[in-house]
C-alpha cells in the first residue's frame, strides 16, 4: 500500500526550507485525495508508464538511426522532423504526470535515493539532447542519408539510450522502500544521498 | 484446474529464486519495462505510418522490414521477463481481472501485428482507409496489453 512517510527536518537550513515547503505542498488537500484515491492515482501512474513507451520507444527508434543499427537509408532529418514532435508530445505527458504523481508524496520522493538519482540522469540526458541539437544536428544535411553517422551522432545515440534507460530503471525503482529514511538503520551513503535526518543518538 | 497451474507455477524454482531474493522481482521488472519502451517505438513508428504520420517518406514495405528485427527482439525481452514475473506471482495473477485481461488480449495483438498488420503494411503503397484502420487496431490491442500489464501492479 502507498504510504506517507514524514522525516525530520534536518539541521541545514536550505535543507529545512525545502523540508517545510515540501511538507505544506504534500498536507494540501488534493494531494492527500490523490494518494488515498482509490483509482486516480493508479490512472495517473499508467498515464505515466504508458507515454514513457511513447516517448523513450520513438526516442529509441531515432537513437538507433544514429547509432547506425537501423533504418539504413531514411534521412536522419526525417526523423528529427517527423518522429520528433511524437516523441515530444510523450516526453510532455511523462513530465507532466510525473509532476502530479511527485505532488501526491513530495517529502517521501524527495528523500529517496533513486528519485534523486533518476533527477540526475533526466539533466544528464537533457544535456545530451542540447548537444546534440545545438551541435551535431545543425550539420545534419551533410550527413542526413550516410548509412553510418559521423562519430558524434553516434556517441549521442548511445549516450541517449543509455541516459533514457537509467531514467526508467531508476524511476521504476522509485516504488521500492529499500532505502527510505525511515527504515534504518541504512548505510551512511544512503543517508547521506537520501539526506536523511537521523535521531540524536543514532549511529 | 488453472488454480492447480498457478499453484505449481509458483512452486516451480524460479518463482522460488524470485520470492527470496530481494532484488530480483525489481531487476526483471526493470528489463521488462525496457523492453516495453523497445516495443513501444517499435510498433508506434509502424503504425503511425500506417495511419499518415511520422516517417510517411519512407515506403510502408521497407519500413516494416527495418522495424522487424528490433519488434521480435522486443517481444523476445518481454516474454523472457515476463514469464518469470508471472511464475513469481501465479497465484496473485489468477485471481486478478487485469492479468485475465492483459493474457487473452495479448495472442490477438501478436497475431494481429506479425500477420495481419505485417501483410496490410507488405502490400502499402500509399496511405487508405485499410492501412489507417490497421493502425488505428494496433494501438489499441498493444494499449490495452500494456495498460492492463501496469495494473496488475496495482493490486
Amino acid at each position: 500500500m502507498r504510504s506517507r512517510r514524514f522525516v525530520r527536518a534536518t539541521p541545514r537550513p536550505t535543507d529545512a526550507l525545502i523540508e517545510s515547503f515540501l511538507g505544506w505542498v504534500g498536507g494540501t488537500g488534493w494531494s492527500i485525495r490523490l494518494l488515498e484515491s482509490l483509482y486516480m492515482w493508479n490512472w495517473v501512474e499508467s498515464v505515466h508508464v504508458l507515454s514513457i513507451a511513447l516517448f523513450v520507444g520513438t526516442a529509441i527508434m531515432m537513437d538507433l538511426r544514429l547509432v547506425g543499427l537501423a533504418f539504413k537509408g531514411v534521412p536522419a532529418s526525417e526523423f528529427t522532423g517527423r518522429m520528433l514532435p511524437w516523441t515530444r508530445v510523450g516526453f510532455f505527458i511523462s513530465v507532466a504526470t510525473g509532476l502530479v504523481i511527485f505532488y501526491s508524496n513530495p517529502l517521501r520522493y524527495w528523500h529517496n535515493v533513486f528519485f534523486r538519482v533518476k533527477l540526475v540522469m533526466l539533466v544528464l540526458a537533457g544535456l545530451n539532447v542540447w548537444f546534440f541539437h545545438s551541435r551535431i544536428h545543425k550539420r545534419v544535411s551533410e550527413w542526413d542519408v550516410e548509412p553510418v553517422p559521423p562519430r558524434a551522432a553516434k556517441v549521442a545515440g548511445v549516450v541517449s539510450i543509455l541516459a533514457w534507460a537509467m531514467v526508467v530503471v531508476t524511476g521504476r525503482m522509485i516504488a521500492y522502500n529499500w532505502f527510505d529514511c525511515d527504515l534504518q538503520p541504512q548505510p551512511d551513503w544512503v543517508n547521506w544521498l537520501a539526506s536523511c535526518a537521523l535521531e540524536t543518538g543514532a549511529n | 484446474m488453472l488454480l492447480n497451474f498457478s499453484r505449481w507455477c509458483e512452486g516451480t524454482a524460479v518463482s522460488g529464486a524470485i520470492n527470496n531474493s530481494l532484488w530480483l522481482f525489481a531487476a526483471i521488472e526493470s528489463v521488462h519495462l525496457l523492453g516495453l519502451c523497445l516495443l513501444g517505438g517499435s510498433i508506434l513508428i509502424v503504425d503511425l505510418r500506417l495511419m499518415g504520420f511520422g516517417l510517411t517518406g519512407q515506403p510502408m514495405p521497407r519500413l516494416i522490414r527495418q522495424v522487424r528485427p528490433w519488434l521480435l527482439g522486443a517481444v523476445t525481452i518481454m516474454i523472457a521477463t515476463g514469464i518469470p514475473l508471472f511464475l513469481s506471482e501465479a497465484i496473485k495473477c489468477y485471481y486478478n481481472d487485469a492479468f485475465w485481461l492483459k493474457i487473452t488480449t495479448l495472442p490477438f495483438a501478436l497475431t494481429f501485428t506479425l500477420l495481419v498488420r505485417a501483410r496490410i503494411a507488405r502490400d502499402g503503397a500509399y496511405v487508405n482507409a485499410l492501412t489507417q484502420q490497421a493502425g488505428a487496431m494496433s494501438i489499441v490491442l498493444w494499449f490495452v496489453v500494456a495498460a492492463a500489464g501496469r495494473w496488475i501492479g496495482f493490486s
